[in-house]
């Protein structure tokens, strides 16, 4: 049965007031969407935030906004004009020939460099996978050259790689000339190559990891049919490491992007004729030794952006071909 | 969601924004000028160096109990000039600092970090009254001066006398004077086998490489000009051409090394010469018998008064300090006749004050081998004080590097577009 007052037609309020519960909902809404439904959440993840919005989204905001105006470094309390120059700095950056060389001497970087950890590291890792004797001293070995410093691997490098180094004695006339870190043709691959070396235990460390969650039973099923070790490698162990072949190439086209301490070190800031210089190395030659951030910014947020770019695509084609 | 997204979104915005408008504080100037009390100076890190500066710090501190003086060494990096710009930057550079590059005084000047030494009483007299006519090259282009011409390093070629007994040519007068002698000594040097190459300034790419190779054979080639003169490039001549066409052919014929090189190749053996200051004096002793001669020339260098690049290092009193009276005090206690005298005892380098060679007579003749230094002292050319001159080395260093080292370019046309490059960043007047 239904009463009258049930009956009766409910009153809106008057325009533009709402009533209390309707209130209430409302900033409940508003509250869950900007902080979400577990708001103690973002109590713990304040900490990391900040440390986030201070050294890198500040630092990020402040280049991009020194990229679009006239800057330079001054004393605290000296006034500077900064006029905003639009994108003039961009304009500097991409019609530099020298960055162009940079960018492209990257370019070979990452094309030797990436293949070569990603196939690399993998192959290494199924290798000390399997059960082999001196497991954990080849193991060990891989990683020494990643937790030693640069400078002192350099130096061995340098050593090994002039043209009186053992490498060059020992390949003979087989050896390039001008040796191997003068030669415009050489540089930047002995750079990819070094950075590989150096980088290589970390990467056979993150493939050793994934290798563990390869089920057994699929290399077991694999051999009861008769496939080959190429082709329970090619079949299993590949796609069973896929995630982590993503992280690698991610972190290698990273550190291409990255490049700075060796060819400082390796080839002097760029020798032979800029032909290993790298973005990185640019950025700090302009903005901190000839006091024109604005030309590096404009400079790094091109290759951030260049970055993106190439992660995005390559998210992509992984993501198609999942 | 969205809300959460632009949330995110406003903070670095917000903080870019922050950053933009920021960066208030710095000292007044004129309380500080006049100002007294403690005061905290860099020095050079060199052993040597070091050991001056702590006894002339602590000399002071005795004499000035309330006006006390605190000495570090320049923090590490990969060069003074860039730890001195950071701390500009972020106004914690010391009252002084005894290690500051000429090359790079435009550049503190333009960002406002450098205090005028010649708006101290007698600042400008004090200055001249020092180190003679040849301060005026440390003048600003405003005439001021924003920097103390403090002690030089006139580059020479240093030989190894072991090496050089080896390869059969004479320890005593090397033939070393001309550009053909010298060609000549180096080929038999290397063919030898008494050193693998004949000599090896570093190869980098570094602005400042090119005062170790192209600049001390420049000034003696042309009897003392340099780089820049009134606004214009002076090296797309003759004189320039001839020098780079030398160290072509040094390079070309492999008498000098191109690779990097971790050690000091001279002192190592590797090269039989070297062309550098008598700063790396101390790092020989043991391990090098070393003679030096001056830079050769096309004609011939002989005698000491052939011109050279100074490898200066001078004292600029910076931005930040509050007490300025305490540190022009201190500049000029540091700067005194008596510690001059003991900073070319400590150091082997040259204080950048007139006659030298009778005011410390006695070290000189204890140390004949540093009379050629003193001498050279009062010849010797500095780097343009000039704006944008650190960008303008680094223009003239990658031609040369191109075309000199890797032989990618003919040397006069790499020098021809340097040339052009560097007028018009000169003519830029410092608008970065």
């Amino acid at each position: 049965m239904t009463s009258i007052a049930s009956r009766r037609p409910k009153l809106s309020p008057p325009e533009g007031e709402l009533a209390p519960g309707a209130r209430q909902a409302r900033t409940q809404r508003l509250v869950r969407a900007a902080l979400g439904r577990h708001p103690i959440g973002m109590l713990f993840s304040a900490p990391y935030a900040f440390f986030i919005a201070l050294l890198f989204a500040y630092p990020l905001g402040l280049a991009v906004w020194i990229s679009f105006h006239r800057y330079f470094f001054a004393a605290p309390g000296v006034s500077v004009p900064r006029p905003y120059v639009g994108l003039a700095n961009y304009e500097a950056v991409l019609e530099d020939p020298a960055v162009r060389q940079a960018f492209l001497n990257i370019a070979i970087f990452m094309v030797i460099n990436v293949p070569l950890t990603v196939i690399l590291s993998l192959l290494l890792a199924t290798a000390l996978n399997a059960v082999i004797p001196f497991r954990a001293f080849f193991r060990t070995s891989f990683f020494v050259p990643y937790v030693t410093a640069s400078v002192a691997t350099v130096g061995v490098w340098l050593f090994m790689f002039s043209s009186g180094g053992i490498v060059t004695n020992v390949l003979g006339p087989l050896a390039p000339h001008p040796s191997w870190l003068i030669n415009e043709q050489w540089a930047m691959p002995t750079i990819a190559i070094y950075v590989t070396w150096k980088g290589l235990g970390i990467f056979i460390l993150l493939y050793l990891a994934a290798l563990q969650s390869v089920p057994k039973e699929l290399y077991e099923a694999a051999e009861v049919d008769g496939a080959s070790w190429w082709h329970r490698f090619r079949s299993v162990t590949v796609p069973g490491v896929r995630q982590v072949t993503t992280l690698v190439t991610l972190l290698a086209v990273i550190t291409g992007a990255n490049l700075f301490t060796e060819p400082y070190l390796l080839t002097g800031g760029g020798s032979p004729n800029g032909k290993s210089t790298s973005p990185v190395l640019q950025i700090y030659e302009t903005g901190i030794e000839q006091n024109h951030p604005d030309f590096a910014s404009a400079l790094g947020v091109i290759l951030v952006v260049g970055v993106l770019l190439i992660v995005g695509i390559q998210q992509l084609v992984q993501r198609r071909q999942a | 969601m969205k809300s959460r997204i632009a949330l995110a979104a406003a903070v670095p915005l917000t903080l870019g924004l922050l950053a933009a408008c920021g960066g208030g504080g710095g000292v007044s100037a004129s309380s500080a000028a006049d100002a007294q009390g403690p005061i905290s100076i860099w020095y050079s890190n060199n052993t040597q160096e070091v050991a001056w500066g702590e006894q002339m710090v602590a000399s002071w501190n005795k004499l000035h109990p309330t006006e006390k003086v605190t000495g570090q060494q320049i923090p590490a990096a990969s060069s003074s000039e860039e730890v001195i710009g950071a701390a500009i930057t972020a106004g914690s550079e010391p009252c002084l600092i005894y290690n500051t590059a000429p090359a790079a005084v435009p550049t503190f000047e333009q960002q406002g970090g450098l205090v005028s030494l010649s708006s101290f009483p007698g600042g400008a007299a004090y200055i001249e009254a020092r180190t003679g006519p040849g301060a005026s090259v440390y003048k600003s282009p405003d005439g001021q001066y924003y920097q103390m011409p403090w002690k030089s390093n006139p580059v020479m070629i240093f030989y190894n006398k072991k090496i050089f007994a080896k390869a059969g040519i004479s320890t005593t007068s090397p033939p070393l004077s001309t550009y053909t002698e010298f060609l000549a000594t180096s080929k038999k040097l290397v063919s030898s086998g008494a050193a693998k190459y004949a000599i090896y300034p570093d190869p980098s790419s570094d602005f400042f490489q090119a005062w170790y190779d192209f600049y001390p054979m420049y000034a003696a080639e042309t009897g003392g000009t340099e780089l820049v003169e009134n606004g214009k490039s002076t090296f797309n001549s003759t004189a320039g051409d001839a020098v780079a066409a030398f160290w072509q052919q040094m390079y070309a014929e492999g008498l000098a090394g191109k690779g990097s090189y971790t050690n000091d190749p001279f002192a190592d053996g590797t090269a039989a010469m070297a062309i550098v200051g008598p700063w790396a004096i101390a790092s020989y002793q043991g391990k090098v018998d070393w003679g030096v001669v001056p830079v050769p020339t096309t004609a011939g260098s002989h005698g000491d008064q052939v011109p050279t690049f100074s490898d200066a290092k001078n004292i600029a009193m910076y931005a930040s300090c509050k007490n300025r009276g305490t540190a022009w005090d201190f500049l000029k206690f540091s700067t005194s006749t008596a510690e001059d005298g003991k900073l070319l005892t400590m150091t082997g380098q040259m204080p950048m004050r007139q006659g030298i060679q009778q005011l410390y007579a006695s070290y000189f003749t204890a140390n004949p081998s540093y009379q050629e230094f003193a001498a050279e002292a009062a010849h010797v050319i500095e780097v343009p004080n000039v704006a944008n001159s650190i960008e303008d080395w680094q223009v003239f260093r990658d031609a040369w590097s191109k075309s000199v080292i890797f032989g990618q370019q003919s040397p006069d046309a790499a020098l021809a577009g340097a040339a052009t490059q560097i007028n018009k960043l000169v003519a830029s007047g410092g608008t970065p």
